[in-house]
């Protein structure tokens, strides 16, 4: 179950969004989630739908497989959705009971809510599924490299960054693992009371933060052993280079950008 | 300073630190080794003998309590060697999962050229001869989380190969791999070696690997008690079997054949001398 998360997770490809430029990914990944929240009415909403959508299609990633991954969020989405309906109270009333009323303006707000972040976690996944971590923090920190004249040890904290992704999964297996080993020594981890449950989770997290001390204290020692000293200058085996492909992306996304701004202009904003 | 030597080890001891009062034994105990270039050592010994503690030694991991290390003639202890040091000698630590840094199997190989600020074109170059040559180009676009305990052993020791070192020190590099991964990688080690001229240093608890090496380091409670060619050192077999190894399957068979009375020459360890040594017993018995 832990392992269903597919956030984050990258599946390499040949496409075009693939191959754009990890820089002009994040760029224009960035103005997209920008332009989402511009949207004021559906007609400019589902522009960027639409958007999000092809791209998705070009990246030839399922939409089962990008769904999938948003299992975890759903929880969020209906949450915020449900707290719309009741937080905002204009348009006609629909249903008005004890101190519940619920208006058409509160659904509205809660369907395009819905849609927001369903299609921002789209664009924003689409980024981690379509570039590999370290090209992608290689991206940021070239991106960022203006901040190395203030000091900032941005490919340090890159290479942190790295780590952490690449660590991720190994300790979430090593978390089933020791559960697993816990539940075979009798441990019972799925009842009792919330407290109950916590001091559950004692023995599981105990072994987990002594093996990533451990794991930490090796990795140092391997990435030594592989002349890594924080301050060399490295060079990079994938250079970045801009190609026409990242022209027609930030072509795409200023008109996309122009295209919401004149539908919220000519239809007024219903948000 | 005698050039020829690449790994010096003069007089070392060593001993980890303890998390109490009272310290911990000796890990290495007074050991001396000279490794020659282009040598092809295996180091042997039971768990805990101290074979990992001489990897990490043998480039600057660790610093050895007295005695001195020598790596081509720079003392391990100055930390401003330390970088060339590492240039030098490559280590493939035992455990695969905590030494791969990358998210990318070819990422990961490239990481040490990378940092050497090699070229872009040849760290390419490296990443792929060295992941062909651990049979792993195919998987070069996997992640590396998802491979088997063997596959990752195998981009571990490619990781090491492509930064090119003269020396590479690999602890228990087959421990996880099936019989015919083992053949790979000890064919790719030993092509390595006599082709390319590199210093191989090989820990293992693999007999039939250990026969291959020019020279063989036996190890036992931190001591080296036996260091000769794998004729002079399989020939003690009471030393060998005091340190808790056993002998080569076919010098086994050979000496309880020769126990029962059959007539096998001295100083069979592969296979194919024992089929030449019988061949020859049963001819020279027809005679008889
Ligand atoms: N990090 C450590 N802290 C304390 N003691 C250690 C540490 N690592 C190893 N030792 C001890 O040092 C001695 C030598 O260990 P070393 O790892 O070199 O053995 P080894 O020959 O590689 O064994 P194996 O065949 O199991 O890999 C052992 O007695 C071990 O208990
Ligand atoms: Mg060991």
């Amino acid at each position: 179950m832990i392992k269903d998360i597919t956030i984050g997770q990258y599946f390499p490809g040949e496409s075009f969004i693939h191959r754009l430029d990890a820089r002009a990914k994040l760029i224009v990944v960035f103005l997209a989630l920008v332009e989402i929240f511009l949207c004021k009415n559906f007609l400019s909403l589902a522009l960027i739908v639409l958007f999000a959508v092809v791209s998705v299609a070009i990246s030839k990633i399922s939409f089962k497989v990008v769904f999938k991954g948003m299992k975890m969020i759903y929880f969020i989405i209906v949450l915020t959705s449900v707290l719309q309906i009741f937080y905002n109270d204009s348009g006609t009333v629909l249903l008005d009971w004890w101190k519940i009323k619920i208006t058409t303006g509160g659904i509205f707000t809660a369907v395009f809510m819905a849609i927001r972040i369903i299609t921002l976690i789209l664009v924003s996944s689409l980024l981690t599924y379509t570039t590999s971590p370290t090209t992608l923090t290689d991206g940021i920190s070239r991106l960022l490299s203006p901040l190395n004249k203030i000091k900032v040890p941005v490919d340090t904290l890159a290479m942190m960054m790295t780590i952490a992704l690449r660590f991720i999964p190994t300790l979430i297996e090593e978390i089933d693992k020791i559960m697993n080993a816990q539940k075979a020594r009798g441990a019972d981890l799925d009842s009792g009371n919330l407290v109950q449950r916590a001091k559950a989770l004692v023995p599981i997290f105990i072994p987990l933060f002594v093996n990533s001390f451990r794991r930490a204290y090796e990795l140092a020692f391997a990435m030594e052993c592989r002349c890594y000293n924080g301050n060399n200058k490295r060079t990079r085996m994938k250079q970045m280079k801009f190609s026409w492909r990242d022209a027609v992306a930030f072509v795409v996304i200023a008109v996309m950008l122009a295209g919401i701004i004149l539908l919220n202009y000519f239809f007024g904003a219903v948000i | 300073m005698n050039n020829d030597f690449l790994i010096r080890f003069c007089d070392v001891s060593f001993r980890y630190e303890s998390d109490n009062e009272t310290p911990l034994p000796l890990a290495i105990k007074n050991i001396n080794i000279d490794i020659k270039k282009g040598e092809f050592v295996a180091i042997l010994g039971h768990n805990g003998s101290g074979k990992s503690t001489i990897a990490k030694l043998s480039n600057a991991i660790i610093l050895p309590e007295t005695g001195k290390i020598f790596v081509d003639g720079m003392d391990t202890a100055d930390e401003n060697l330390e970088y060339e040091i590492r240039q030098k000698v490559g280590v493939v630590f035992q455990n695969p999962d905590n030494q791969i840094v990358a998210t990318i199997v070819e990422e990961d190989v490239a990481f040490g050229p990378e940092n050497l600020g090699i070229e872009p074109k040849e760290i390419r170059q490296r990443v792929d001869d060295a992941l062909k040559a651990v049979g792993m180009y195919e998987y070069r676009l996997h992640e590396p989380h998802k491979l088997s305990g063997g596959q990752k052993q195998r981009v571990a020791i490619a990781g090491v190969m492509a930064m090119q070192t003269d020396c590479i020190v690999l602890d228990e590099p087959t421990a996880m791999l099936d019989p015919k991964g083992r053949e790979e990688v000890m064919k790719s080690l030993l092509r390595l070696n006599r082709e390319m001229g590199k210093t191989v240093i090989l820990i293992t608890h693999y007999m039939d690997e250990a026969v291959k090496a020019d020279r063989v380091i036996v190890m036992n409670g931190g001591n080296v008690v036996l260091d000769g060619t794998p004729k002079e050192v399989f020939a003690h077999e009471d030393v060998i079997e005091n340190a808790g190894l056993e002998l080569p399957d076919s010098a086994k068979l050979a000496l309880m054949l020769k126990k029962k009375g059959v007539n096998l020459p001295d100083g069979i360890l592969t296979p194919d001398e024992f089929i030449e040594g019988f061949k020859f017993s049963v001819s020279g018995g027809a005679l008889n």
